[in-house]
């Protein structure tokens, strides 16, 4: 009944691969981003914005980055953490050594300078595989928080340690800083994802995302079809760690306005993001969304109603959540190891046949 | 689909809050994870001393006080959201517990007018009231903490610290960080070696570190840790038989639970603490009050102990500074903006600590508008393992002040600058 491609006919070749085939998915595809442009803008508030969209839209931007890498080529990374670090380091470095500069361009070079660094740790990945390359990027992980602890120069000499980021505008509306407006916090976020994820959609069903796809399936067999290993993974890689590092400079410029590398960037980050892509959905861009959006709305809506709806101490409720987190987790790795993404999936084909299943 | 579900429940769950006339006063507390030892007793004195204030007085100036608790972690996002959630509920003061959150609130609280007290911990240099015109740290910031030990083992030895060589073992974060500056100043002036070696959070392992101070031999260890790393820290000092008379504690490193699970092991390890710990009347009215009733924020086991006297004289600052304001003011409903002139009228004299029952708990102190530090003296305290508790070893120690303000000057010129404040106070 619903998502019926009865009389939805597709004349061009164009027609029939764009991304949503379907027409009620194509409307509600555009609703959301109306909904996302034109409404939310408008009725967002200090408390929506700095406890949910925020948050939600750097971790979508990151989950994606890491899905790239691990979901469509294959390479197993638990170096998040360290490569949001370089992209909010590079960010704050180039926001106080340039100040006149946009701050658009400044997210974007922080983006430019973590994808430099992401195929650095990358290249051992063209050597080792699996459990090994994890290993290998949780090197990077602890040496990059290492670096960022030991050497001044990345935090300026602060007397801290901490990086502060000071107010930058853009079109004359402040967006780091304690005087941003909720919206436009909300908004600078909001361009990124849209456009980053509408890259990342292109690019995996284009000639990169299908090397890549190649690599993840089988490295040998991509390789004897002509697939080149080395461009492939550390093209991955390059890409993967961008977005990382646009994620990691919007966390620290926009979200937070003050970090801690050790504390913002630690390893559990790391495994946050991978959890995100496993819960969402490994390969698919809609998984990245649905996985942010589960780990960062989950503990947020527990505490509301516990705390605040039922009254309970705020200690148990932590401890709960923990463990709900925890469950659902194992939950989803026996249940639906495609997670959210193939749940969806699945919902989407049912309700095509519904309700006539036979 | 998801997401809107989610979100109309989550919109449901925050319109649950009933709006009351009362002072609110959020506690952004931590009760889980590796903090939680120094959290939990904190956030009881804290929130005990209000209800204390509700059930003897009535509340303050007649108004009933209202704490909103929200679960930190010790962790700065949620710490971001705790105080998106509770600012829009009236909140008067912000008394985080933890640098880090501190940090990130200074530039919120500022813009939107909340003032925000870290007594004792934060940033140092919001002692400057003419830059920081909401935060507040008195009465001892970190840099008067390191001041007075170095003067205290200047006595100790003395007067010259020449041939010595102090090691400082911090935790790896802003918290920790803070009082190198003063160390290395305090190093040129009387010349003492200074080693800093840094302990990553959450500071469970610390054999490389404990290895290092084995090697190089320091006479004296002084210890800026929090959390699980206080309790690690002194069960390895143990392990290498350092002389424990030798090592020195911050005040977030002096509290029963770091010491206990050494055993007779940690007798004698030293801690410098900003209130002075004794069996105060005030805690026998809230046993009366509040924890005989049922109504204590923990079991009630911690009344008494270090750091629930500290959040309980945290709580009793506020107070104090929320009547300044009704006096100020003339009306017993104050904002926000109100509370930030009582902080900046408070005046702490032994009569007033006498009358609130808690004769002694801090030293004599009065804020201005060019001094939000308080005096920045601070004790010392041994353990004594067999008896099991805290002996103050010396009065109110004043710190060396000639190598503070400069610093000071130098650190909130430099925010001044970098964030385009005008000074205020002229």
């Amino acid at each position: 009944m619903f998502y019926r491609e009865a009389g939805d006919f597709k004349t061009s070749y164009a027609a029939d691969n764009q991304t949503f085939p379907i027409r009620l998915d194509r409307y509600r595809y555009l609703a959301v981003l109306f909904a996302a442009f034109a409404v939310i803008p408008f009725v967002i508030d200090d408390y929506w914005a700095n406890a949910i969209f925020v948050p939600f839209l750097i971790y979508a931007i990151a989950a994606i980055g890491l899905n790239i890498l691990v979901g469509y080529c294959g390479q197993l990374s638990l170096g998040t953490g360290g490569f949001m670090a370089v992209g909010a380091y590079a960010c704050y470095k180039l926001m106080t050594a340039f100040p006149d500069v946009n701050i658009v361009l400044h997210i974007l070079g922080a983006g430019f300078v973590t994808a430099a660094v992401g195929v650095l740790f990358g290249l051992p990945s063209l050597r080792i595989k699996g459990f090994y390359l994890a290993v290998a990027t949780l090197a990077a992980q602890f040496f990059l928080v290492w670096l960022f602890n030991k050497v001044p120069w990345f935090y300026n000499y602060s007397a801290s340690g901490q990086i502060n980021a000071p107010e930058r505008t853009v079109a004359g509306i402040p967006v780091t800083g304690p005087n941003t407006e909720a919206w436009a916090q909300y908004l600078i976020c909001l361009v990124f994802v849209v456009v980053l994820a509408w890259m990342a959609r292109n690019l995996t069903r284009g000639t990169v995302g299908r090397s890549w796809m190649a690599i993840r399936d089988m490295d040998i067999a991509a390789e004897i079809i002509g697939v080149n290993p080395l461009k492939a993974k550390l093209t991955a890689f390059a890409v993967s760690s961008f977005y990382i590092g646009i994620a990691g400079a919007l966390f620290f410029a926009v979200y937070l306005g003050a970090v801690e590398v050790g504390e913002a960037f630690g390893i559990q980050k790391s495994f946050l993001v991978l959890f995100m892509i496993i819960i969402g959905g490994l390969g698919s861009i809609f998984g990245s969304f649905a996985g942010a959006a589960f780990m960062v709305l989950l503990p947020v809506l527990l505490k509301n109603l516990l705390v605040g709806g039922m009254g309970w101490p705020t200690d148990l409720t932590a401890h709960l959540q923990l463990m709900i987190v925890g469950a659902l987790i194992i939950v989803f790795l026996i249940a639906e190891p495609h997670g959210l993404a193939q749940l969806w999936r699945i919902g989407k084909e049912k309700l095509r046949l519904w309700p006539f299943p036979h | 689909m998801k997401l809107k579900l989610a979100s109309i429940a989550l919109g449901a769950a925050l319109a649950a809050g009933p709006a009351l006339a009362d002072l609110v006063f959020p506690d952004l507390s931590y009760r889980t994870g590796p903090y939680a030892a120094g959290g939990i007793p904190f956030s009881d004195g804290y929130q005990d001393y209000f209800t204390l204030v509700n059930e003897r007085d009535g509340g303050i100036g007649g108004v009933p006080a209202r704490v909103i608790e929200c679960e930190t972690g010790y962790n700065t996002e949620k710490g971001v959201e705790c105080y998106e959630a509770t600012k829009g509920e009236g909140a008067l003061i912000y008394q985080p517990l933890s640098t880090g959150i501190t940090y990130q609130l200074i530039p919120k609280v500022s813009a939107d007018g909340i003032p925000l007290h870290t007594m004792g911990y934060g940033r140092t240099s919001a002692a400057n009231g003419k830059v920081f015109e909401w935060v507040f740290n008195y009465p001892a910031n970190y840099w008067n903490a390191a001041s007075v030990a170095i003067k205290y083992l200047l006595d100790e030895s003395g007067g010259d610290l020449g041939d010595k060589k102090i090691a400082l073992l911090y935790h790896n974060s802003a918290y920790g960080k803070e009082p190198i500056r003063t160390l290395e100043g305090l190093s040129a002036k009387h010349g003492f070696d200074l080693t800093t070696i840094a302990v990553d959070h959450p500071g469970q392992e610390q054999k490389s570190q404990w290895l290092q101070i084995r090697r190089e031999r320091p006479d004296y260890v002084i210890m800026w840790g929090w959390g699980v790393m206080n309790q690690v820290a002194i069960q390895e000092a143990a392990n290498i038989r350092f002389p424990m008379e030798n090592f020195i504690g911050n005040w977030w490193a002096g509290a029963e639970h770091d010491v206990t699970p050494a055993g007779m092991a940690a007798d004698g390890y030293k801690a410098l603490n900003m209130n002075r710990i004794a069996d105060l009347p005030v805690f026998d009215d809230i046993r009366t009050y509040v924890a005989d009733k049922g109504m204590a924020a923990g079991d009630g086991s911690n009344i008494g102990k270090v750091l629930y006297t500290r959040g309980m004289y945290a709580a009793m600052l506020a107070v104090e500074a929320a009547k300044t304001a009704q006096e100020i003011h003339g009306t017993p409903d104050i904002t926000a903006a109100m509370m930030r002139d009582g902080m900046e009228a408070l005046v702490m004299d032994a009569a007033k600590m006498e009358a609130l029952g808690a004769p002694g708990i801090g030293p004599e102190f009065g804020v201005t508008c060019a001094d939000h530090g308080g005096s920045g003296m601070g004790i010392l305290q041994q353990w004594n393992a067999g008896e099991g508790k805290w002996v103050a070893l010396t009065d109110y120690i004043s710190p060396d002040d000639a190598i503070i303000d400069p610093l000071v000057e130098e650190d909130s010129m430099a925010f001044a600058a970098e964030n385009g404040i005008d000074l205020r106070c002229d």
